[in-house]
């Protein structure tokens, strides 16, 4: 290593600066930190679940700069000038859920709750498309996260009720339709 | 599971990424989406002394058209192959392709020029480029060089990559209009890689018959595979199913996977004149459309 490169990139910490949750927020951090570390270890944002930690099990899902990726194959390093949603972001007030997290409790779109932050946040993206998918497709558009409970029959539900609900599609006993 | 420390380097043009490979060779390693290096290092599978994060090279991010060419830089990441109106337009089998490398999480962060480098044989990406006569831009330090995609997969996991070169766009021939393409592959479950795939790219003459054939087969060997002997056993004759099928079964002394997890060689075999039957007949359905005009 010539003392150049030593001089600038020889450093394993560095100052980051990211919009996380629509907050900017500033942090020195390990060069090899993943992002998924850092959210859980440095913001307390706990809902970004590590399950395999090598990309399989999608429990990890953040949205980056609004696209779903897997937060455990990304250093923190690389965030900087970025930004990230957890699933916090969506309800300020823990006693009000965001529509996609109440339909997930009205479907029992979930037993154990791992993989939940990451089907919410998967859902709301979904739901952003603006399309109206199939239940086969939306099994399609959430196979990059694995569910261990559920058979994910009522998270295909819940995600087909999230999105009429927000659509403004509200049916008559409050469970709103899009079940095939 | 966490990396093991490395001198982290993120160089913001190509020429610095070059110096720095130049400096490192073979104890660093590129990162670009991650995808498959990010595993490799949680679990500690690979050590480089220094990473190399090419993220921040926009020079690497452009998707652009050239005359008889897409070029595509290696940083674009694979979901914009999937949604750029361009690439859809001038080589339409790349969106079909890319579809099936892994999930959605995985193509918003994987880069293409990652993929090739990587040179997984169940990959897409490397797949496409051999079936579309593709040509790899690298730079090293005494400028940059064009490599044939088919001579740029070398082995299982090994490509004409030098240590101090870094992968910076690959071209692609634009499809002929009237051309057809098609992709297949089969996976134990969506988003697994692939048992065996396939991708072609036809001509059909006035008549209906194979001007040309190209077709790529992956998950088969060690590296992506040019089924060649298929190719020329279709040229000049008409695309029944008979026809197909009999050429298709070509690929099978291509076949040389050894039995693992999840297929035999022999079931391997089977399935690879399978996808290419059914990728070639695919194309000639679009070949078809398309000379008709729909």
């Amino acid at each position: 290593m010539t003392t150049s490169t030593a001089a600038k990139y020889g450093i394993a910490r560095r100052t980051v600066t990211m919009r996380v949750n629509g907050r900017d927020v500033t942090r020195e951090v390990s060069t090899r930190t993943t992002l998924a570390d850092f959210l859980r270890d440095e913001l307390d944002l706990v809902s970004v679940h590590l399950g395999c930690e090598h990309g399989v099990c999608g429990c990890c899902n953040v949205l980056f700069d609004g696209h779903s990726v897997r937060s455990c194959l990304m250093l923190a390093v690389q965030g900087d000038g970025h930004t990230v949603e957890t699933v916090e972001s969506l309800s300020v007030d823990p006693t009000e859920l965001h529509p996609i997290q109440e339909s997930f409790a009205e479907e029992q779109g979930l037993q154990c709750g791992f993989c939940t932050p990451a089907m919410v946040l998967r859902t709301k993206e979904i739901i952003e498309t603006g399309r109206e998918m199939t239940d086969a497709e939306v099994r399609h558009e959430i196979s990059g996260i694995l569910c261990r409970c559920t058979g994910y029959q009522n998270i295909v539900n819940a995600v087909q009720s999230a999105g009429a609900k927000l659509r403004g599609e509200a049916t008559a006993d409050g469970a709103a339709g899009g079940r095939s | 599971m966490k990396p093991p420390p490395f001198t982290y380097c993120d160089p913001e043009s190509v020429d610095e990424a070059v110096a720095l490979k130049s400096e490192y060779g073979n104890d660093s390693l590129v990162l670009a989406g991650g995808q498959s290096l990010l595993p490799l290092l949680n679990m500690r599978l690979a050590r480089p002394e220094a990473l190399i994060d090419i993220n921040k090279i926009g020079d690497l991010q452009k998707i652009e058209r050239r005359v008889g060419i897409l070029e595509v830089g290696a940083g674009v990441r694979q979901y914009e192959l999937e949604d750029h109106p361009l690439v859809g337009e001038l080589v339409p089998l790349l969106p079909e392709a890319t579809g099936y490398i892994g999930h959605i999480e995985n193509r918003h962060r994987g880069t293409v020029g990652g993929s090739l480098a990587h040179a997984d044989s169940a990959a897409e990406l490397p797949c496409t480029a051999v079936a579309l006569d593709a040509t790899v831009v690298v730079q090293g330090p005494s400028g940059t060089r064009t490599i044939a995609a088919q001579d740029f997969f070398q082995g299982w996991m090994t490509t004409a990559l030098e240590p101090e070169e870094v992968l910076v766009a690959i071209r692609y021939p634009v499809t002929p209009w009237t051309a057809g393409h098609g992709f297949v592959e089969v996976a134990r479950r969506v988003g697994d890689l692939a048992l065996a795939g396939a991708a072609a790219v036809v001509n059909l003459d006035e008549d209906g018959r194979f001007t040309s054939v190209s077709v790529g087969v992956l998950g088969i060997s060690d590296t992506t595979v040019r089924a060649s002997a298929v190719e020329s056993a279709l040229i000049g004759e008409a695309p029944t199913e008979e026809n197909i099928a009999r050429a298709a079964k070509e690929i099978v002394p291509s076949v040389t996977s050894e039995d693992d997890l999840h297929a035999t060689r022999a079931y391997r075999r089977h399935l690879a004149s399978v996808v290419v039957s059914r990728a070639i007949t695919a194309a000639v359905a679009r070949a078809r459309e398309r000379s008709n005009g729909k």
